[in-house]
């Protein structure tokens, strides 16, 4: 075992624990269990929410995934990164007031409440629990294959061990804390992700020797990596562009971040959480990425693109130090889990056991269900990952761009559109995910752009045809919908 | 009969979801535009500024820096502050 790594990385595991028994302490005066430990009791403030934010979306993919694909593709894969900025602050201004208004008079805790009470309709909330419960296992199970993987390397542990060891981590606060812990612990989580960004950043920009170097060497090598086009020339720009609705603007369509715009205190916190949440994505994004395309210079020849950032840190870094920086993915990590986690088990108790199932549980029951059900998760997603499928990149691409087909509109819709109804919605969210399952299977050069771009625009056709002809199928039902939701009575 | 009206915060929340689409634009706009404007020429009449490429540094570095601070401002000058909680009837 390699304590120098290690013994940072214990600290940091042990400070977390601190962190969540540190929430719970809320959670046991919270007027409302179901509210505070899925929503935190509506309390965030602003930077607390931006960090969540932040923190949720910033996966492994941020920190191994793509710097790996950076070394390789070079500067035009930090620009394709750079759409990412947009995440900061779109989801809040989009969401923001309305769906906080909203979800407060609905009394809404999670995405499916909304959708319930915005359509009336029980398939469209037994899709969206499906949708929900399958992709985000499937990311969640990336995530963790990939914490395993990222303490196995650093710590000299083997696999097994090193999985049981963050499964005990993550169920620990998250089935003890809830969102509140989750929320404290992401702010704590995003602040090491800054720091180990920047050491990283600045000591590889030293071990290379100064930028104007690592670029002039990296043009003698080959002049694409400094173009915008890629290594190989492939990146165009129209492929590039539809990025931005992968990673930018669709995020708005991700329960696990949408969910976040419910949970915020007032206005203040919102409008601080943007300037702080564009900040800290864009640093993030551009700092790690860069990072990769740069290690190309310092430690050269790699194969495997994640193993980049791990050996760049113990390569240039004192260990303590090392272990400080490799905290940042494992931290973005456990952050992305944790929501996840807390969102499948939700889904799962709030959203079909107590609306379809039994809706006289007692709140003790309740209680007691919802932290046996997200420890069971936790225990399933480790077992899947034991033998973990060779899948990581895409089983959690694939869940990305799913969700996003499957949400976007009939959430935004649903806040900005009175005739959009459950048949719209039903229509979107089929169309959404069976197409983008389709291209993406069968005709991934779609049009020259990623595969999520054309599922996106039928769901929106979708949406808004099958709205309207179906607009007077029930319309006293509507009209109600509309009056909650648009009106108040003087 | 209780007469009904358009709840009032609607409208600020309206106007901001636009203004969010707005700043989405130009953060395109100058993404794109430096990115393959200034990149889009042969490497060996690029301009470096602090060792890095031109297109790079307006693009993903100041570019980013602008929108930040577009940002700021707009949250801070055009952004209200409007209560969420409903008055108890």
């Amino acid at each position: 075992m390699n304590w120098g790594v290690a013994i940072p990385l214990i600290i940091f595991l042990c400070s977390l624990f601190f962190f969540g028994i540190y929430a719970t302490k809320y959670l046991k005066h919270g007027p409302d269990f179901l509210q505070e430990y899925f929503l935190g009791g509506r309390n965030l403030g602003g930077l607390l929410l931006a960090m969540t934010m932040v923190a949720t979306y910033g996966s492994a993919s941020s920190f191994i995934g793509g710097p790996g694909i950076a070394y390789n593709m070079g500067l035009g894969w930090v620009l394709l990164s750079m759409s990412q900025v947009v995440t900061g602050y779109f989801t809040l201004a989009i969401l923001g007031k309305k769906f906080a208004i909203i979800s407060r008079k609905t009394k809404a805790v999670t995405l499916n409440d909304f959708l319930r009470e915005r359509y009336q309709s029980k398939w469209v909330v037994i899709i969206s629990s499906i949708c929900i419960v399958v992709f985000l296992f499937a990311s969640m199970s990336a995530q963790w294959i990939g914490g395993g993987r990222l303490l196995e390397s650093f710590m000299g542990l083997s696999y097994q061990s090193a999985l049981l060891i963050f499964t005990l981590s993550v169920l620990i606060f998250v089935v003890i804390g809830g969102f509140r812990a989750v929320a404290i612990t992401d702010t704590v989580l995003g602040m090491i992700m800054i720091i180990g960004t920047i050491i990283i950043l600045v000591g590889t920009i030293i071990a290379g020797g100064g930028v104007p170097n690592i670029i002039e060497k990296l043009t003698v090598e080959n002049p694409n990596l400094i173009t915008p086009f890629g290594a190989d020339g492939s990146l165009t720009p129209l492929y590039v562009s539809s990025f931005w609705l992968l990673v930018g603007v669709g995020v708005v369509g991700l329960p696990q971040i949408a969910v976040r715009a419910m949970s915020y205190k007032n206005a203040k916190a919102m409008h601080t959480a943007m300037i702080i949440g564009t900040l800290v994505t864009g640093a993030i994004m551009l700092g790690m990425h860069l990072t990769g395309v740069f290690a190309r210079v310092v430690i050269p020849g790699i194969e495997v693109g994640d193993t980049v950032m791990p050996q760049l840190t113990l390569t240039i870094l004192p260990s303590w130090l090392a272990g400080i920086v490799l905290a940042a993915p494992i931290a973005a990590v456990i952050s992305t889990v944790n929501a996840l986690l807390l969102l499948v088990s939700s889904s799962l108790v709030k959203d079909i056991y107590i609306n379809y199932i039994n809706n006289k549980a007692t709140d003790q029951f309740i209680k007691k269900l919802t932290l046996s059900v997200t420890a069971i998760i936790g225990i399933l997603v480790y077992i899947v990952s034991i033998e973990p499928p060779d899948l990581l990149i895409w089983l959690n691409l694939f869940a990305f761009g799913g969700l996003e087909a499957a949400f976007i509109w009939p959430i935004i819709m649903g806040l900005y559109w009175k005739k959009g109804n459950a048949y719209g919605a039903l229509a979107s969210m089929i169309t959404g995910v069976s197409s983008y399952i389709i291209i993406d299977r069968l005709f991934p050069d779609l049009l020259g752009v990623h595969p999520v771009v054309v599922p996106v625009f039928l769901s929106f056709i979708l949406y808004v045809v099958v709205s309207l002809f179906t607009q007077y199928k029930k319309p006293i039902q509507q009209q109600q919908i509309i009056d909650k939701f648009w009106y108040v009575s003087k | 009969m209780e007469q009904k009206k358009l709840d009032p915060r609607y409208k600020v929340a309206n106007r901001e979801a636009l203004i969010g689409v707005g700043i989405a634009m130009i953060n395109f706009f100058i993404w794109y535009s430096f990115a393959y404007g200034l990149g889009s020429k042969p490497v060996e009449e690029y301009q470096f500024i602090f060792g890095l490429p031109s297109w790079f540094f307006y693009s993903c570095v100041l570019g980013f820096l602008i929108i930040t601070v577009i940002v700021w401002l707009v949250v801070k000058f055009l952004f209200s502050d409007v209560p969420f909680e409903e008055e108890e009837q």
